[in-house]
């Protein structure tokens, strides 16, 4: 059983960044981490595929960084492929799905895990987007995910509650936060991580040709970026016993009791 | 601007309110086209049809498979004689997975994450970013239709007593192993009173409740002013309630006419899915938190005594 993990390395949520006005792209200079959202997915494999399996991660950069690669390799991941190119700063999500599934079918896994949506960009569509690219049946949104006699059953989440979900493999499935406890990485891990195998590949390498990446790739632009409107705040006031009654009087006043 | 498709959620012929907000916004835009899948067209003509759609697009029943890969090849199928300027999704589970899959067959990218459409010529998508902070504004370069992603809560519902939709069948195309993921049973989560991203008045709790156990203040609390209860993702990922509570960035926008925040920090992720609420009351014991620079009203104090003190004086 082989396991494909897509996890993207982004800036520090604690400290996003700005996007740069000029090139209306994310400043970047920041050093990047292991999304906490793929995390997940990370440890989701390793549970899946237990001892004689292999999970293999998949991320695409601008600019050769390897650190979150490196958290998850140091979890368990066996080997990590890196797609980085100059090329690719501003891809949109199809253009980053396109990459991304280049780079999956080389792997030829038995089933792909993702995301449901990145932290920093968080359009949810990159998942979906690979499995249509791959031609494969996907279940997004899994919050439980188990897999027998060759097909994988995934609770889904959905407006109501959740649907039982059946998909013979390969598939893709995209998990939400918390579908199972990420471990940390241990001493061993991170000495390990050092000599797993990272295989570098450029857009080229994947046969991409730089005029579907890229800001121009995307078919869409910026217009403009500015502050949103702001709301004002109010009355802040010390409780001294009757914090309650200044709210049922607040309450009293907007008619709603 | 031509024809505009919106992408029509349907429960055994009832409208999903993300539908009726996305149908008032289609219509100043221009005509109306609901694009579905289900066997409740015909059911939910009339509703759409009150809301301003002219025709349903109806791919019919789905017979236990997704809605992502079958919708969206049935569309792609259509769309060159159709002819849509721009095709509006909600996003929801199922909107996702269409527009995503869409996006592949038409090789066309999709604008995410939108609450407002301005037409300027073409259609410009705002999508905030930085928890809400930042407006940025999007069109598409190209001349394929354009693909949205409107969160729920952008536009305002408003029915304008059209007749009903007239309802045409659109093939799905055979989907080979796209298709092959199948539903095997479902599950609905029973919750009392209204839903929270409907209800007038929604209360959330967050960490500052200190335990799992006293949740149950907020939830009183909401019930007694007939509202849903909600919460931050620190107490959902903390396992304290299920996911369907969360409210934010990752969790459900809400917009209601008092939201109730107990013992909540006020992360920019929390704030982007609240801060359209018409008031906002906050509860924290640091004056610090950020979540008293957008409340109306902000009481410094503790949740373990303000709300006890607060249900006890709406017992009376
Ligand atoms: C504020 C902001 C707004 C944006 N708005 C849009 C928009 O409206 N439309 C648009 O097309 N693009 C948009 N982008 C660009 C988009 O975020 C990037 O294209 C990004 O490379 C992929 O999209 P995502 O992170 O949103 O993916 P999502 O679909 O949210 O990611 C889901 C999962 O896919 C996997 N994945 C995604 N990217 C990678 C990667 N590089 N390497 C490995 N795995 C990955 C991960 O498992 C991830 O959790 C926006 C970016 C920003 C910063
Ligand atoms: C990509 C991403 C997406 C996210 N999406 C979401 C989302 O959708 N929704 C969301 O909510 N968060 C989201 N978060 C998490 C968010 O950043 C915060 O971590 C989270 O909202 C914090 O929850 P909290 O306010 O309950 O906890 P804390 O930040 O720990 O705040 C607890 C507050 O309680 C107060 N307090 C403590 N004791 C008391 C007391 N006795 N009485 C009164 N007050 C007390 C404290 O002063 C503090 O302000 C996201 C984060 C990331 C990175």
């Amino acid at each position: 059983m082989k396991v494909a993990v897509c996890v993207k390395q982004i800036p520090d949520p604690a400290d996003p960044g700005e996007l740069d006005i000029e090139t209306k792209t994310l400043k970047r200079d920041v050093k990047l981490i292991l999304d906490e959202s793929d995390s997940y997915g990370v440890e989701m494999a390793l549970q899946l595929v237990g001892e004689d399996g292999e999970v293999v991660l998949v991320s695409m950069v601008p600019n050769n960084e390897r650190n979150g690669l490196n958290n998850a390799l140091a979890m368990g991941a066996d080997s990590a492929v890196l797609v980085s190119d100059d090329a690719l700063a501003g891809t949109d999500a199809l253009g980053t799905a396109k990459v991304l599934a280049a780079a999956i079918r080389r792997i030829e896994p038995d089933l792909v895990l993702a995301a449901t949506e990145s932290s920093d960009g968080y359009t949810g569509t990159v998942p979906e987007q690979i499995a249509e690219l791959l031609e494969l049946p996907s279940v997004t949104f899994a919050k439980e995910v188990s897999i027998a006699d060759g097909s994988v059953s995934v609770k889904r989440q959905t407006e109501e509650g959740y649907d039982e979900v059946s998909c013979p493999l390969p598939a893709l499935v995209s998990v939400t936060a918390g579908v199972v406890e990420p471990r940390y990485p241990s001493f061993k891990g991170i000495m390990a991580a050092k000599s797993k195998p990272v295989e570098e590949l450029t857009i080229s390498d994947l046969g991409i040709d730089s005029s579907q990446v890229g800001w121009s790739g995307g078919g869409q632009e910026i217009v403009s970026i500015e502050p949103a409107p702001e709301r004002e705040a109010g009355e802040v006031i010390e409780d001294e016993g009757d914090g309650h009654e200044r709210i049922i009087a607040f309450l009293e006043e907007l008619k709603v009791i | 601007m031509g024809t505009i498709w919106v992408h029509a959620e349907t429960q055994d012929g009832q409208v999903s309110s993300i539908t009726l907000e996305l149908l008032a916004k289609a219509r100043e835009l221009g005509d109306v086209v609901a694009v579905h899948a289900g066997n409740d067209a015909e059911a939910a003509a009339a509703e759409l049809g009150a809301h301003g759609a002219s025709r349903v697009l109806s791919a019919g029943d789905l017979d236990g498979g997704l809605v992502g890969p079958a919708l969206a090849s049935a569309m792609a199928g259509v769309v060159d004689s159709e002819a849509p300027s721009a095709i509006l999704f909600g996003t929801t589970y199922g909107g996702r997975d269409v527009a995503g899959r869409l996006s592949v067959k038409l090789d066309a990218p999709v604008i995410t994450n939108v609450v407002d459409l301005i037409d300027d010529g073409g259609l410009v998508g705002v999508e905030p970013v930085f928890g809400g902070t930042t407006n940025v504004r999007t069109r598409f370069t190209s001349d394929k239709p354009g693909i949205f992603l409107v969160r729920p809560k952008s536009f305002t519902a408003e029915s304008i007593d059209g007749g009903p939709a007239e309802v045409s069948e659109i093939p799905i195309p055979d989907l080979g192993n796209s298709g092959a993921a199948k539903i095997t049973s479902q599950f609905v989560e029973e919750s009392d009173g209204p839903k929270l991203d409907e209800a007038a008045i929604v209360v959330s709790g967050g960490r500052g409740l200190g335990e799992a156990e006293k949740f149950h203040l907020v939830e009183d609390l909401a019930a007694k002013l007939g509202g849903a209860a909600g919460a931050s993702r620190a107490i959902v990922d903390a396992g304290w309630v299920p996911y369907s509570y969360q409210v934010g960035q990752t969790g459900k926008v809400v917009k209601p006419d008092v939201y109730i925040a107990a013992g909540i920090s006020g992360a920019t992720q929390h704030m982007v899915g609240m801060k359209g609420s018409k008031t906002i009351i906050a509860i924290n014991k640091d004056p610090e938190a950020p979540i008293f620079s957008i409340a109306d009203l902000g009481i410094i104090g503790d949740v373990h005594k303000v709300l006890p003190a607060l249900l006890e004086a709406l017992e009376g």
